[in-house]
């Protein structure tokens, strides 16, 4: 069970006119694994995410989840097939409560008709009676349950990322991928968050974790892919990718005289 | 430095409690004192033609037939609310949806119309509401892949292809339009009709029938998966896809609604005016029904319905402005959206803001 692969990136590029933004990327999820995706800044990330999650198509290569390949599937109908995501930077639904935030998401798995909701059919009041109960039990486990009637544009800028989270889970994933959940977080929020990530894994999700604290990610994932320029430079466990030469001169960058050796 | 800063939050916090006072007193009342009041408001309401009030009512036209076209436009607007105020979808041709509402009725209804099947008023009416919804299906199908201003013009040019069809249509009564439309049905003891041409009485409190079962509607889309699609779409259409709301598919619901009690609307006018033209469903009509929503306040149902009767009734009652209405409400439009976007009445969610500001000030 945990080697089984739950969602597969197959030689995927993704071109943008002249720009490669991924070149020929192939990396698997397992299910109930924590996978931390890392890299610089524009190497391919957030990219991979939208890929993932139908946001573009790969012009080449494919992506296969639970053995399937997501292919042009629309982006709501990869959601209820259960990849749900966050967002780098913020997008809750700002004039709606936190409440209704988390039971949009609640909502991809209804299927209440607006015929329905006219007439208030059972259909309707039974999966109103369960989004919200389904919502405030997540506005539970991520903290922050007691603003569950609070606009979200006013909360605090961490309960808003908590926010996020919960809205993602709502939607019933099979895998929750997290775009830099701890940015802007100071030492002690991300240590909660930390516990967060890790409750939330042992509740049954996967979770794909891109981040750029390297402590952070060390921390808590099971294994890390990592990207520079578009390209998967390393794979392993924590322990593996720190002593990774590749990955350390991406990061600092390569010695002057071990450049010119090469 | 402080001091001002001091007296404008100051200021600021005496607006907050004003704004939310009705609603704390609302809120203060116990069950049984709402129904009274609510009993209180609505017998006031149905009574209003028959008290003819001294200040309220019209000195230049019918007080009855004014009361009715508010109503009328408080239907269109609570209609356009839908697709404006919660759905976020800019829809500048809602005339359109009225006009095809009106010349249903007076098609299937007329017996000096080309079709001339005469239908009775009550078959009429299902009609014109089935084919303004397919009207909207229609128009949104392809144009609500378009976005904001593109969806804006697209709307504008059809409320004008609707009308500019009728005006050159013969069988649809061309300029001269098409007389006959049938009325309600209903005979007084001594056989006269309830819904003659003289007495508009019965047409108003047909419209406020109208008007209660659309607000209860609204409210129970509103309250629901498709309500809160809807306002996820208005707020983040990416980001509502991407958690698993069909936006398009709700969209074009938003869109079916909205032209289903438009079409209403003009059905209802349609019946009481008795003949149609298509000098009744001009571009105007549009932007003062857009005026009515976000002047009142999108999104809120008792907002829009305040909006409504502001632009229908004031021009009523102050004759002298009425030839400067368009010029007024336009005005007010910008003012508004620059000053106060939110509208004169704030939605519920905008209120639970100012509520949590209050807070923040108290504290």
């Amino acid at each position: 069970m945990p080697d089984e692969t739950l969602l597969e990136l197959r030689d995927v590029t993704l071109r943008f006119g002249g720009v490669t933004a991924l070149d020929g990327v192939g990396f698997e999820i397992r299910r109930g694994e924590i996978l931390g995706l890392i890299g610089p800044n524009g190497a391919g990330k957030t990219t991979c995410f939208n890929v993932m999650t139908g946001v573009y198509q790969p012009t080449a290569g494919a992506v296969y989840f639970e053995g399937a390949k997501l292919g042009r599937r629309k982006r709501y109908k990869i959601t209820q097939l259960g990849i749900a995501r966050t967002f780098q930077n913020i997008r809750l639904f700002p004039e709606m409560t936190a409440l209704e935030n988390v039971m949009v998401g609640a909502d991809a798995r209804h299927r209440t008709s607006v015929v329905s909701a006219l007439l208030r059919l059972p259909r309707h009041r039974r999966e109103e009676r369960e989004g919200r109960a389904a919502g405030l039990e997540l506005l539970r486990m991520v903290g922050i349950e007691h603003r569950a009637g609070e606009a979200a544009r006013n909360l605090p800028y961490g309960d808003q990322r908590r926010l996020e989270i919960a809205r993602a889970l709502a939607t019933g994933p099979t895998l929750l991928c997290l775009d830099e959940p701890a940015a802007g977080f100071n030492p002690a929020e991300k240590e909660r968050l930390l516990a967060l990530i890790r409750h939330i894994r042992d509740q049954g999700y996967t979770v794909l974790l891109i981040e750029h604290d390297m402590r952070l990610v060390m921390g808590v994932t099971d294994r890390i892919v990592v990207l520079e320029f578009g390209r998967k430079i390393a794979e392993g466990t924590p322990a593996e990718i720190r002593d990774n030469p590749a990955v350390i001169a991406a990061y600092l960058g390569v010695p002057e005289d071990a450049a010119r050796a090469e | 430095m402080s001091t001002v800063t001091d007296r404008l939050r100051g200021l600021d916090a005496r607006r907050v409690e004003l704004v939310s006072l009705p609603r704390q007193w609302w809120g203060s009342l116990p069950t049984p004192a709402r129904w009274v009041v609510l009993v209180v408001l609505a017998a006031l309401l149905v009574a209003l033609p028959v008290l003819n009030p001294p200040l309220l009512s019209t000195p230049d036209s019918d007080f009855p037939t004014v009361l009715f076209i508010v109503g009328v436009y408080c239907i269109a607007a609570l209609g356009l609310n839908i697709v404006v105020g919660l759905a976020g979808l800019l829809d500048l041709g809602y005339v359109g949806f009225y006009a095809v509402g009106a010349y249903s009725v007076a098609v299937f209804g007329s017996p000096s119309s080309a079709l001339a099947t005469h239908f009775p008023w009550l078959v009429c009416i299902p009609i014109a509401i089935a084919l303004s919804m397919v009207a909207g299906v229609l128009l949104g199908s392809p144009t609500l892949r378009l976005r904001g201003d593109y969806l804006a013009i697209v709307t504008l040019g059809f409320g004008e292809i609707v009308r500019l069809t009728a005006l050159n249509s013969s069988k649809l009564g061309g300029a001269a339009g098409i007389t006959e439309v049938p009325a309600p049905p209903g005979h007084h003891a001594d056989g006269s009709p309830v819904f003659g041409v003289l007495d508009a009485k019965p047409y108003y409190w047909l419209a406020l029938v109208v008007i209660f079962l659309i607000v209860i509607a609204s409210r129970n889309l509103e309250r629901s998966r498709v309500g809160r699609a809807w306002l996820a779409i208005r707020e983040d259409e990416d980001a509502a896809e991407l958690m698993g709301v069909p936006t398009f598919k709700f969209k074009l619901w938003a869109f079916a609604m909205g032209a289903a009690v438009g079409g209403l609307a003009g059905a209802v006018f349609a019946g009481q005016q008795g003949f149609i033209n298509p000098e009744s469903f001009q571009i105007q009509l549009s932007i003062l029904f857009l005026a009515a929503v976000v002047v009142g306040g999108a999104g809120n149902r008792l907002g829009v319905v305040v909006g409504a009767v502001l632009v229908a009734y004031l021009p009523e009652r102050f004759r002298a402005l009425a030839e400067y209405r368009i010029l007024v409400f336009g005005l007010a439009l910008l003012l508004m959206s620059v000053f106060r976007p939110q509208g004169l009445l704030p939605s519920k969610r905008r209120e639970v803001e100012l509520a949590v500001r209050r807070e923040a000030v108290d504290a």
